[in-house]
């Protein structure tokens, strides 16, 4: 089983390099970009002791204790 | 009076900080490496800036889980003395003993220079010496030094005069031209609510010597010092 988990700054939490990637589109005039927000991906290869629920329960308590910086940042996650 | 300086694979301003207490404020001052909880009696810990643990994952995280930060957790919980510079401010506000985050620089840029602090406070055992409104020139060199809180942490940050230090004019004057990376309010430097732990993001440890370009920073060693001893 994997884990995807995604790591972005809060939505009230100005994001410069976000800005910076806008900016950069729009003067390499790509089209219809409203907003970048940019963040950080973790992969989570997980061996076979723990059942989907627990896994889940595990890569939640990961992505809040180590993972994320709660102050600044939000998480959201995926297993597959 | 004793004090021991952290020492996290990364650290870079370790032997900076030990040189300015021991060969400066002329106190014995040990070393204490990140792998063991002993803090081995120090009196104050400092936490020194520097890349701990190659700043991997978010600057401090990895190093907020070391054996020895859960001693010095304890430690400043039982009202001791600690201060953290640049990075070691960066792993105090991860480690939960200082609010909030310290966020990439607004410009996006590592900034390396002199600025301005202006003291906010004289009430803690760093800025006794100081005066509030007095201006010390002290550098900062940091890519993370953008801090950031939420609106309800700012608020008790300014009620309870934790906030130590601003980036400030030369003349003391809080501008936005005088923040040098965008952070909340020019905050440069807080206190916790104890007033027993300071996270600054600028030097003293560089700007203790008129040699380097400024000894205002050394003020900040000697408040420490004049605390410590009054405590024994």
């Amino acid at each position: 089983m994997k884990a995807h988990v995604y790591v972005t700054l809060k939505k009230t939490v100005l994001d410069p390099q976000g800005q910076a990637i806008h900016n950069a589109l729009k003067k390499m005039q790509y089209q219809g970009i409203e907003d970048v927000r940019q963040g950080k991906y973790f992969e989570l290869r997980l061996d076979d002791t723990l059942d989907a629920a627990s896994a889940r329960a595990e890569v939640d308590r990961i992505a809040r204790e180590v993972l994320t910086n709660p102050v600044i940042e939000e998480y959201t996650f995926e297993l597959e | 009076m004793k004090f021991g300086v952290l020492v996290f694979p990364g650290s870079n301003c370790d032997h900076d900080t030990y040189h300015v207490i021991a060969e400066l404020a002329h106190q014995p001052v040990t070393f204490l490496w990140h792998d063991s909880p002993s803090l081995e009696n120090c009196d104050a810990i400092l936490v020194p800036g520097g890349f701990a643990y190659g700043d991997y994952l978010r600057t401090g995280a990895i190093a907020r889980f070391s054996p020895v930060m859960q001693s010095v957790k304890k430690f400043a919980a039982d009202g001791g003395l600690v201060l953290g510079i640049c990075n070691g401010f960066q792993i105090l506000c991860e480690a939960g003993l200082l609010p909030g985050a310290l966020m990439r620089n607004a410009g996006l840029k590592y900034i390396c220079k002199q600025v301005w602090l202006r003291t906010e406070t004289a009430d803690s055992p760093f800025t006794n010496l100081l005066t509030p409104g007095e201006t010390l020139k002290v550098p900062i060199g940091h890519m993370e030094g953008n801090y950031f809180c939420d609106e309800s942490t700012l608020a008790t940050l300014r009620r309870d005069e934790r906030i130590a230090f601003r980036y400030a004019t030369p003349e003391g004057e809080i501008t936005r031209e005088a923040n040098p990376n965008g952070s909340l309010d020019n905050i440069a430097g807080i206190l916790n609510e104890g007033r027993n732990v300071l996270g600054m993001m600028p030097h003293p440890d560089r700007s203790s010597e008129a040699l380097l370009g400024s000894a205002d920073g050394f003020r900040i060693f000697q408040s420490l010092t004049g605390a410590l001893a009054a405590r024994s």
